[in-house]
């Protein structure tokens, strides 16, 4: 599966597609050090991003989110590449000024919403995203297992 | 993406003629403007700055790299809590790492030139912007009370985007700031609700938290509220809606000022979606904002958003003569504080022992004892966040019950509302 979207913020990355099952907001909802969901109320609490390719509509709740996105990519522990479903203000201000301080940042892409429905099945599965395009591997034997 | 034009003012900024700070700055907000889809760029009034809250060392690193590119708010700015009491400094707990850093960086946003007022309510505090000014503020519930309440024209602006949007003194033109998007799409029929329950402040953070999470950044109007509703609830109702969805908009029909009557509020329009709020999706709601089925309580917290005068009023009737058996926590503002210190109130509520929290709150920094315990509050947003940033498990109930409760330290709520 092969999806050509808007390159939010450039690069390329290749990991495993995390799919999120319930938005979350960054700021309470993700752990800054660890990289991991923090809100014990999330259906994938305890799950990390870092190294990912997260998959999600947008972020919810608090405009803090943005600060916790820069300590993700400060910390290495961000997502390696991030796929939208709507350009998220929010989030994507964390990116801008982690380059501006000089920290490596990762691809964010904009599809659109069947985009992300696609991707909702390919959870696990390795893709790779270069130019605003997401490059899903349709091998199921790429499959992870539960992590 | 098509580019955002900019005038030849906004082009020269950009091109570093008022400065390296002020070319730093318009180049994020030109580059969220190009991300946004805005066309053009929109001159901002004031700003509300939610950046000086500590995360983590990136969000010192970039406000001292601003303070050494002498940088400055080219509007009046309000700035949003810290992480630290800087009134009473022992309250809040943690490393001298931490410490120092929430320390600098508050005051990287002081040399900036935002005035500390350190509240999530800076429209407590006298910073209300005119009906249809356009602005830049951070934090959510207060991007949510000045869309809503003030009918000021703001995006959620986070952090960083706030301070940038104020040195530059310009935000995209685009989302809330264009009236197109400010037009109800949906609308909440309220009729079905218990007219004595939609009276009681207990009743707002749930409609708020109920909000959110139904329309999620879709801009709704309620009907059936129409001459009960105070500041203070639609504060709450739309601080709990900005933690369970997206909300940066909401109308009150008959009370909010873009929404006179319906019609005004949805611009002429049919609505998209019409939801009568039945009493079982209100109560879900209210299940949703408690996680501790315990029946008793280690502390309470209020005041998300900050505790307002009014607020203290209400909570001075409640005080017992005897003293609360767990903590009590009020979290204000020092605009409100000192006020209170000035009518020489604040020893009837020391006598309580109510711990007021100035500058800061209970869930954003360390206050509240180290433990797995049970927090009660009567705020969506705390009884949102407190579980994720404080470790504790939290119970939802009216100002009433949470005074009962911290009178016996077990839970007392007032079911007979909700049934």
């Amino acid at each position: 599966m092969e999806l050509t979207g808007t390159a939010l913020h450039g690069g390329s990355a290749t990991g495993r597609l995390f799919v999120l099952q319930k938005p979350v907001s960054f700021w309470g909802g993700v752990d800054p050090l660890k990289g991991t969901i923090a809100d014990p109320r999330h259906p994938q609490y305890g799950e990390p991003l870092a190294g990912r390719i997260l998959v999600m509509q947008r972020t919810i709740g608090s405009s803090s989110s943005s600060a916790i996105m820069l300590e993700l990519l400060r910390n290495g522990v961000s997502p390696a590449g991030i796929v939208l479903g709507r350009p998220d203000a929010i989030l994507m201000l964390g990116v801008l000024v982690a380059e501006e301080l000089g920290h490596p940042t990762v691809p964010v892409v904009q599809v659109d919403e069947a985009g992300i429905g696609r991707l909702a099945h390919a959870e696990g599965l390795r893709a790779t995203i270069t130019n605003g395009v997401v490059a899903v591997e349709r091998s199921a034997s790429s499959r992870q297992g539960s992590a | 993406m098509t580019p955002t034009q900019l005038s030849s003012h906004d082009a020269a900024m950009l091109a570093g003629d008022s400065g390296p700070a002020t070319r730093l700055a318009m180049r994020i907000v030109v580059r969220m403007g190009d991300i946004l889809g805005a066309r053009e760029l929109v001159e901002i009034t004031s700003s509300h700055i939610d950046g000086c809250l500590y995360h983590g060392d990136g969000g010192v690193e970039f406000a001292e790299r601003l303070v050494d590119l002498d940088a400055k708010v080219a509007v009046p700015a309000t700035l949003n809590v810290g992480a630290l009491d800087l009134l009473n400094p022992a309250r809040v707990r943690g490393g001298d790492h931490r410490r120092e850093m929430a320390l600098r960086q508050m005051r990287a946003y002081q040399a900036l030139g935002c005035t500390p007022t350190w509240t999530c309510a800076p429209y407590q505090a006298g910073h209300r912007p005119a009906p249809g000014e356009h602005v830049a503020w951070g934090e959510s519930n207060a991007v949510c009370f000045a869309n809503s309440v003030l009918g000021a024209r703001t995006n959620r602006y986070g952090d960083f985007m706030d301070i940038c949007c104020a040195i530059a003194g310009r935000a995209p033109r685009t989302g809330l700031h264009m009236d197109d998007n400010r037009r109800a799409t949906v609308v909440v029929d309220t009729s079905a609700i218990d007219p004595g329950l939609k009276r009681r402040d207990v009743f707002y953070p749930v409609l708020g938290t109920w909000l959110g999470a139904t329309v999620d950044d879709r801009v709704a109007a309620i009907t059936g509220l129409r001459g009960n509703v105070t500041e203070d609830q639609l504060k709450a109702m739309g601080a709990a809606a900005a933690s369970s969805g997206a909300v940066g908009l909401f109308h009150v029909v008959g009370v909010t000022p873009e929404a006179p009557d319906l019609e005004t509020a949805l611009g002429g329009t049919a609505p998209q979606t019409v939801i009568e709020l039945a009493p079982q999706g209100l109560r879900g709601a209210r299940d949703t904002l408690s996680t501790s089925t315990a029946d008793s309580i280690d502390a309470v917290a209020v005041g998300s958003p900050h505790f307002s005068l009014t607020e203290f009023d209400l909570l001075e009737a409640l005080l017992p003569s005897t003293r609360f058996s767990v903590p009590f926590y009020v979290c204000t503002g020092r605009s409100e504080y000192r006020q209170l210190e000035q009518a020489g109130r604040l020893g009837r509520f020391d006598n309580a022992g109510i711990e007021i929290v100035v500058d800061t709150c209970v869930v954003v920094t360390p206050i509240l004892p180290p433990q797995d315990g049970v927090l009660m509050t009567n705020s969506g947003k705390f009884a949102h966040y407190t579980p994720s940033n404080t470790g504790y498990g939290v119970v939802y109930g009216s100002l009433e019950d949470c005074v009962r409760s911290a009178t016996s330290g077990r839970v007392v709520r007032d079911e007979g509302l909700w049934s």
